[in-house]
């Protein structure tokens, strides 16, 4: 390979110049990319390994039980926990109907006219506004002028708000990819444009547009930065009512604990995270098995 | 029967009126949404200026809202803020881009699919976790040995921004992926026709040809990164300083606004009202990093 004198290896050399170290770069080059992955990959796991080190210890049925205390041992996360099933059934209940309604009039109604591209922009850009935002406009507007207070459905209403705009962009996805066979097919049928959403359209988007929403509801569930602000940082040692009364949730628990310079409340707050990352895994296994059942019977 | 029969066009239009009209509200919720957002902050950010003058929080260098004398120069929380996300995009963009490099042109579609869901596995933890992390694993068992305890303590700028990059990579790494992969194959086929090696492919053409994605992608990242509160909450401290040095402890825009509304703050008081001053800026920096990231999109976007 390495160069000669001899006039015919010329055209050779100037072919392949250098090709051992270019070759070198490109391997260097994908070991660098390989780390990138590893670093990563090793990050989780170092992650996963120290939460679950500290938290297993503290993790038993009295732990999931019972209610905070200001002696860890007998602390408990019961009120988080329902707290935020509670918020996440409210932000389910509702992101489902306004989301995907906001999607079809996006795809299926709305026409290219200026009015849509300002809702498209809106939402594209209400997706890029940070989460504690959110948490102003919801204490402004549900706590304080519509009066709702510091409770579980202002919490849910402004999570909602947060979440929609992830949702309806999922959602518009999962219906512009129904193949267009399928509307003109109602239409030949004799369907109005409602009849063609609601028969063609919706069921055909169900898949794509459940997960988004079930992820979403996962997303809701472990935010905590606007519910600093809806008042959820609270010590409560009951269920909460979603009405009325002070609340908390899984998120807003662990960082009061996590906050605290005692090794055995670190303990609990990994034991809180175990608790909020399962949730967070059982909604992700539920993502999952709602595609797979909502899509069986689609075939195209 | 007879309602069947009846003539079906004039039986429909008024409920499918009715119908799309509801789909239209759905729809306009977002800009109701922007406008309370923007109108709340405006008004707060107002009252706020009534008392405390607009040159004062946009040139002081000291924020001081807990001890007197009060002190409300923004400039710290904001320093504070860039030097957070620059550590996070320091680690971040390398990471995420090589991820997304070995993502398109190397992993195998089994490989793939293995790897991408575990990475986005990272962008759905919920982030107070990663703080946890930030606080209680990097800062004490990997930081502090290798800087040495005198020289960093549990809360700093770098602990905090190290994982809000953990946090944001995998967006890079996701936007880019989708863009490099829709760079189409013959474009890469003939940089090989013409004897490049594979990372010269990458490097001069898969790169040049997504680069409106990949740029829109960091730009999102820098976004998501400055907006992020609770990672910055636990990690980074909360003394507001005017400071680029990454082993101080710092106090970020997010974090002000989380520390006032955990306190016992009255409502009506000054402390409060300039939390809407902060989170208004805040919402400006953000806003204009998304419209870019937009424009980018846009104005560099190459089809084929």
């Amino acid at each position: 390979m390495s160069a000669t004198t001899t006039p015919a290896a010329t055209p050779a050399v100037r072919f392949e110049p250098a090709l051992m170290r270019r070759k070198l770069t490109g391997t260097i080059f994908y070991g660098l990319c390989v780390m990138a992955v590893g670093i990563l990959l090793i990050a989780l796991v170092m992650l996963l390994l120290d939460v679950l080190t500290r938290g297993l210890p503290w993790l038993d049925w009295g732990f999931l039980t019972g209610v905070p205390s200001r002696r860890p041992e007998n602390a408990g996360v019961l009120p988080a926990l329902v707290g935020s099933l509670q918020v996440g059934i409210i932000v389910g209940v509702i992101t489902f109907p306004v989301g995907v309604a906001a999607a079809i009039y996006m795809t299926e109604y709305a026409r290219d006219s200026w009015v849509n591209r300002i809702l498209q922009t809106n939402i594209s850009n209400l997706a890029g506004v940070p989460s504690i935002i959110y948490g102003i406009l919801g204490l402004a507007v549900f706590v304080r002028l519509l009066n709702f207070g510091s409770t579980i459905l202002s919490a849910g209403l402004t999570l909602t708000l947060l979440i929609l705009p992830v949702v309806i962009i999922a959602s518009i996805e999962a219906i512009r990819a129904v193949p267009n066979a399928q509307r003109e097919g109602a239409y030949a049928l004799g369907a109005t444009r409602w009849q063609m959403v609601r028969g063609s359209v919706l069921p055909a988007a169900a898949p794509g547009i459940m997960t988004g929403i079930v992820l979403a509801m996962a997303r809701a569930i472990g935010e905590a930065a606007p519910l600093i602000l809806i008042g959820a940082f609270a010590f409560v040692t009951f269920l909460p009512n979603p009405l009325t009364g002070s609340y908390t949730v899984l998120p807003i628990q662990i960082f009061d604990w996590a906050r605290r310079p005692q090794d055995d409340f670190a303990g609990i707050a990994a034991a809180a995270i175990i608790v909020i990352l399962v949730l967070m895994l059982v909604l992700n296994a539920l993502a999952l098995i709602l595609r797979w059942r909502l899509s069986r019977h689609i075939q195209w | 029967m007879t309602s069947a029969a009846r003539p079906l066009t004039r039986q429909r239009p008024m409920s499918e009126r009715i119908i799309e009209v509801l789909l239209f509200l759905a729809a306009a919720l977002g800009v109701l949404t922007t406008a309370g957002i923007i109108l709340v902050l405006a008004y707060q950010t107002l009252e706020f200026f009534a008392v405390v003058s607009p040159v004062e929080f946009f040139t002081g260098t000291k924020w001081s809202a807990g001890i007197k004398p009060y002190a409300w120069g923004v400039l710290p929380l904001v320093s504070g803020t860039i030097l957070v996300a620059a550590i996070a995009m320091i680690v971040a963009i390398p990471l995420g881009l090589l991820s997304a490099v070995l993502l398109s042109d190397y992993a195998s579609s089994r490989t793939r699919n293995f790897v991408k869901p575990l990475l986005e596995t990272i962008a759905g933890i919920p982030t107070i976790v990663l703080g946890f992390f930030a606080i209680n694993f990097l800062a004490p068992q990997v930081l502090v040995p290798i800087i040495g305890k005198g020289n960093i303590g549990t809360f700093s700028a770098l602990s905090g921004g190290i994982v809000v990059g953990l946090l944001v990579t995998p967006l890079i790494a996701s936007i880019s992926d989708d863009s490099m992969r829709a760079v189409p194959r013959g474009m890469r086929e003939g940089a090989y026709a013409m004897g490049a090696t594979k990372f010269e492919v990458i490097r001069k053409v898969v790169v040049p040809a997504a680069l409106s994605g990949i740029m829109a992608s960091i730009i999102l990242a820098a976004s998501r990164a400055i907006g992020e509160t609770m990672i910055v909450s636990l990690a980074v401290g909360d003394k507001p300083q005017l400071t680029f040095d990454p082993t101080e402890s710092v106090q970020t825009m997010t974090a002000f606004i989380a520390q006032i509304a955990i306190g016992e703050t009255a409502q009506g008081s000054i402390q409060f009202k300039s939390l809407f001053a902060v989170a208004a800026t805040l919402f400006v920096f953000t806003l204009v990093l998304n419209l870019l990231s937009a424009w980018v999109v846009r104005r560099y976007r190459t089809a084929y």
